[in-house]
């Protein structure tokens, strides 16, 4: 700056200095002073002209224009501070929404995970053909382990294949330490160098340590800061999980939270019994494989599903899959929230559109305004660019001061968002990158071409120099500029009304699934997790005494109406599934799909602590225990299916997986819901007292009669007085369990309604807008109709009227464009149909009460105009 | 601009392009300055050429950006006073050779449109 400064001073210097040298030289020629200056002044034409011509020379020239129309623009927005406060405000909000859903979108579906060459990474699961079996998830599930070995072995299009699975811990210290469940996952010892992960302390497992027996353990970084202290030191030392010693071998890094964050441990995959690995029909491993470079994901998974098929052919019995699928990691990953992100990022570039539309309509009618000005300015020879590099500074202006704000408040927003939305794949931080800020500063340039182009194209091109010939009456030049603005409100009401409709479908599928009954009491009802070490508890009859004496307990505190035990409540989850025979029947044909039912336990109490009704047959009793004939309850959908038009009581059902033991059907009860909004599943239960060891883990069911969280301690006191070693975990109310499965729903319908809401306020501003400054307009007109004896309730209808008009044009336009996005989020619609009604009518019908509203105001005082006044406006 | 005579407009064209080399030769004597060069280029042309400051100055400042005069305040020898005084540079000079065998170029073949008949004398 100083440097221009002095350059300027410089020429104004060398002028002068020149031009009083002219001077002297016609004073030397005689003339007399006052000539001599005039001569001179003369000679050297307009100074002012110079120096700008002069300045032209040197490049700063452009920069000094850019900033004198900066100045100016922030002048003329400083100069009306609501416009200019409301227009910032409109495209913080929206810029924010969209960089903040762009955070989320980029760090959960796009960013490559931090593997080593992630793109060649893929999941691979086995996939039953049957269409009918695929609404249940088996066209992509989960691998069992004697496939998994034999895909490894046999196929050869993949560098290798990795394994892991779940798993669950009971984590123990010496020293009297607190018991807490910890997430676990079990993985082969090839997975770490597959992903390309190393440990950060200590190593990863050697293949020596992947069999039956080890006593090997990883720790991640989140449980080696938490409960270890960051001490480097334990490694080489022993943990204890479920009561077994295990060594700690390394810890993992702390950006590796894959597959996701509340993973606590690792111990290696086949560390189990052999038998378990084994079967081909058990379904728990996930597989990660690495492609081979320059082998294509076709032909590589066409000899997996080789391969897969002969296990399907020698295994007809089973369910053994007869194809393969494969999902990219990161699809594994974000399977259940890719539909909703990409709905709710469209939604927020939809409300981005009506905002900067808004914004545009702003400037149209700002720049009606200034049309005498800008006349007069290319009328003397500004050049049209120049007039439109003014204009579009003002929206460059708003959309910086707008994308600003609205980037410091997506971090809030995103923060928000992570903490709320559950579902979330935590494998790598959710935060803002270089490509999001690059992305934003895209928003931010495209702001300001929507907001700003148009106007200042419309308000600079041949029609401004009519506003020179036209008088105020006629006002010819602002006719095109009434109809841009009714088109910018045509397409601003359109696109609020696909975010309308977008909620509405969401909203009435969220309070269809609220309303609908998992098929139990759902008040009152607390519910906690644990589950017996077997180690210590190796006997049924030690299972037996703790869960009896247990539930004999918590049943006499006060206020407790029952107390019952269950491997699932309904509503928190699958659980599994197993196929079963009925020996009565003759086997299933080959390749036809195989019984399969929910295998779930209860105890006698289970069925009347949730209130779910018997429908025939008994209960559970206590007298169902361990060496008395096996028994079984089934559910009503199970009768249904697969024992239509009989009666199942006394019949048999053999389940494989529990060692062929034949069970005997005594009771059919209800149906419950494995998941809100999920069809009913075939379920069947066992008697808790009767499974003996293979228990797991078990849910404690407690019926109260008050607030059932209150009931939360008391409870624990009792199961730390029957074994202080044995820690509680998901202690939830049942309702907790089912408004937090509901969680995504809800978050995604409440937000889409929130930006519809706000494009509606937008749109209505924005009618209410080009209203007020249609009826400005047209004032001297209506004066003369009244002063010809018009009624006003005749002005006021057609004012209405051409208000209205825009919006029902873009009720139309939004109505058809509806029907062909509401299609795009089906998939996320329960018991609702995309082109459902009732909401289209109630959309339609609340836009046009709003639009009559926004159009009212400025149409009833159109109506009270006084002709007089108004014919003496000119 | 649209104040400008038809006959200045003539001129204007004429200058275009050629007021660089004009001030560039006239700096080929020594350092002059801006009221000077205007003179010096008036009278040379016996006043065909009437310099207008408006787009000399712009020039010498165009030239000084390019590199090819270079300028400094001094003062003059017949007055008590300082001038900001221009100097051809390296540069300039080979500019100006450049520019001139341009110029003979332009003129030559300019001329042989206009006058056919004088015969060739290469």
């Amino acid at each position: 700056m100083r440097w221009w400064r002095k350059r300027d001073a410089d020429l104004e210097r060398e002028l002068q200095s020149d031009l009083d040298l002219e001077e002297e030289e016609q004073r030397e020629r005689g003339v007399s002073p006052e000539e001599a200056q005039y001569a001179a002044r003369r000679a050297f034409g307009n100074p002012t002209v110079i120096r700008e011509q002069t300045r032209e020379a040197w490049s700063w020239n452009r920069m000094e224009r850019l900033l004198r129309d900066l100045r100016i623009s922030a002048r003329t927005l400083l100069r009306s501070p609501g416009y200019s406060a409301v227009a910032v405000l409109m495209m913080a909000l929206c810029i924010g929404a969209a960089t903040s859903l762009f955070t989320v979108v980029r760090s959960v579906l796009l960013r490559p995970l931090p593997f080593r060459d992630p793109s060649r990474l893929v999941m691979l699961y086995e996939h039953f053909r049957d269409p009918s079996m695929n609404t249940q998830g088996f066209n992509y599930n989960a691998v069992s382990p004697a496939d998994y070995y034999d895909w490894r072995a046999q196929t050869h299009g993949f560098a290798d294949m990795a394994a892991w699975r779940y798993w669950q811990f009971n984590l123990t210290g010496t020293h009297g330490e607190l018991p807490e469940i910890v997430q676990a996952r079990g993985g082969s010892w090839n997975l770490f160098p597959l992903l390309g992960v190393r440990a950060a302390i200590g190593r990863t497992f050697t293949a020596r340590e992947d069999r039956p027996g080890s006593d090997a353990v990883l720790l991640t970084w989140n449980l080696f800061e938490r409960r270890f202290g960051a001490d480097p030191s334990i490694v080489g030392r022993q943990i204890h999980l479920d009561g077994q010693p295990l060594t700690v071998v390394g810890v993992l890094p702390q950006w590796f939270t894959w597959p996701d964050a509340s993973v606590q441990i690792w111990v290696p995959f086949a560390a189990v019994s052999p038998e378990l690995l084994a079967h081909h029909d058990f379904h728990f491993v996930q597989v990660v494989a690495r492609l081979k470079p320059h082998v294509s994901l076709k032909r590589a998974l066409s000899q997996v599903a080789a391969v897969q098929y002969r296990e399907h052919l020698q295994n007809l019995n089973a369910p053994v899959a007869e194809d393969v699928a494969s999902k990219t990691l990161i699809q594994a990953l974000a399977e259940g929230v890719r539909t909703p992100l990409l709905v709710l990022l469209c939604a927020a570039g939809c409300m981005l559109l009506i905002g900067c539309l808004n914004v545009a309509n702003l400037m149209v009618a700002r720049s009606a305004s200034r049309q005498r000005e800008t006349a007069v300015r290319s009328a003397l020879g500004a050049p049209r660019g120049a007039l439109i590099r003014e204009r579009l500074m003002e929206s460059l202006l708003i959309a910086l001061a707008g994308g600003a704000a609205g980037v410091l408040l997506s971090l809030a927003a995103t923060q928000w968002l992570v903490v709320t939305w559950k579902d979330l794949p935590s494998a790598q931080g959710i935060h803002m990158d270089g490509v999001v800020l690059a992305f934003a500063c895209g928003l931010i340039a495209a702001a300001t071409l929507v907001a700003g182009l148009l106007p200042a194209i419309s308000a600079t091109g041949k029609a401004a120099m009519a506003a020179l010939q036209a008088s105020s009456r006629t006002a010819a030049g602002s006719h095109a500029r009434t109809a841009l603005r009714k088109t910018l409100l045509t397409v601003e009401i359109a696109a609020t009304v696909v975010l309308l409709i977008g909620a509405g479908l969401l909203l009435k599928s969220f309070w269809r699934l609220r309303s609908t009954s998992v098929g139990c009491t759902t008040q009152n009802i607390l519910t906690m997790r644990y589950s017996l070490p077997v180690e210590q508890y190796d006997t049924p009859a030690k299972m037996n005494a703790f869960n009896e004496a247990l539930l004999a307990r918590v049943r006499v505190l006060p206020g407790v109406r029952a107390a019952a035990l269950g491997t699932m409540v309904p509503g928190a989850g699958r659980g599994g599934d197993n196929i079963f025979t009925i020996p009565s029947r003759p086997p299933t044909a080959p390749g036809a799909a195989l019984p399969d039912a929910l295998t779930r336990l209860a105890s006698p109490d289970y069925f009347r602590a949730l209130g779910i009704p018997l429908v025939s047959g008994r209960f559970f009793t206590s007298a169902d225990r361990q060496g008395q004939p096996n028994v079984a309850i089934i559910s009503r959908q199970l009768a249904r299916q697969y024992f239509p038009g009989e009666n199942p009581l006394g019949r048999h059902v053999i389940i494989p997986a529990f060692g062929n033991i034949d069970y005997r059907i005594v009771g059919v009860v209800g149906d419950t819901l494995e998941q809100v909004g999920q069809p009913s599943t075939p379920t069947l239960y066992g008697s808790v007292l009767q499974m003996g060891t293979q228990l797991g883990s078990l849910t404690l069911v407690v019926r109260t009669a008050s607030d059932p969280l209150s009931f939360a301690i008391p409870v624990q006191k009792i199961i730390a007085q029957l074994d202080a070693q044995l820690p509680v975990s998901d202690i939830f109310t049942l309702q907790q369990i089912l408004t937090r499965s509901l969680g995504n729903q809800s978050l995604s319908a409440s937000l889409v309604l929130a930006f519809a809401l706000l494009a509606l306020l937008l749109a209505s501003v924005g009618l209410y807008g080009v209203l007020s400054y249609l009826t400005a307009q047209r004032t001297p007109e209506i004066g003369v109709r009244l002063a010809l004896g018009a009624p006003r309730e005749q002005v006021l209808r057609l004012m209405v009227s051409s208000g209205l008009r825009p919006a029902l044009y873009g009720l139309g336009v939004g109505l058809v464009a509806s029907a062909g996005t509401a299609r795009l989020i089906a998939s996320m619609l329960y018991g609702t149909q995309p082109l459902d009604p009732i909401v289209f009518a109630a959309v339609a019908a609340m836009l046009l009460g709003v639009a009559a509203l926004a159009c009212v105001i400025p149409a009833w005082r159109a109506s009270r105009i006084d002709p007089m006044q108004a014919l003496r406006i000119e | 601009m649209s104040s400008m005579g038809k006959k200045d407009q003539q001129r204007a064209s004429l200058l275009q392009g050629t007021l660089d080399m004009l001030i560039l030769r006239t700096l080929l004597y020594g350092p002059a300055h801006g009221h000077e060069i205007g003179k010096h280029i008036q009278r040379t042309t016996n006043d065909f050429l009437q310099m207008q400051h408006g787009s000399l100055y712009p020039a010498l400042h165009r030239l000084e950006k390019r590199g090819w005069v270079s300028a400094q305040w001094e003062t003059a020898p017949d007055r008590n006073r300082e001038f900001k005084y221009y100097r051809l540079t390296e540069q300039g000079r080979k500019q100006l050779t450049v520019e001139e065998s341009q110029w003979k170029q332009m003129a030559e073949a300019v001329a042989r449109v206009m006058w056919p008949a004088i015969p060739d004398e290469g």
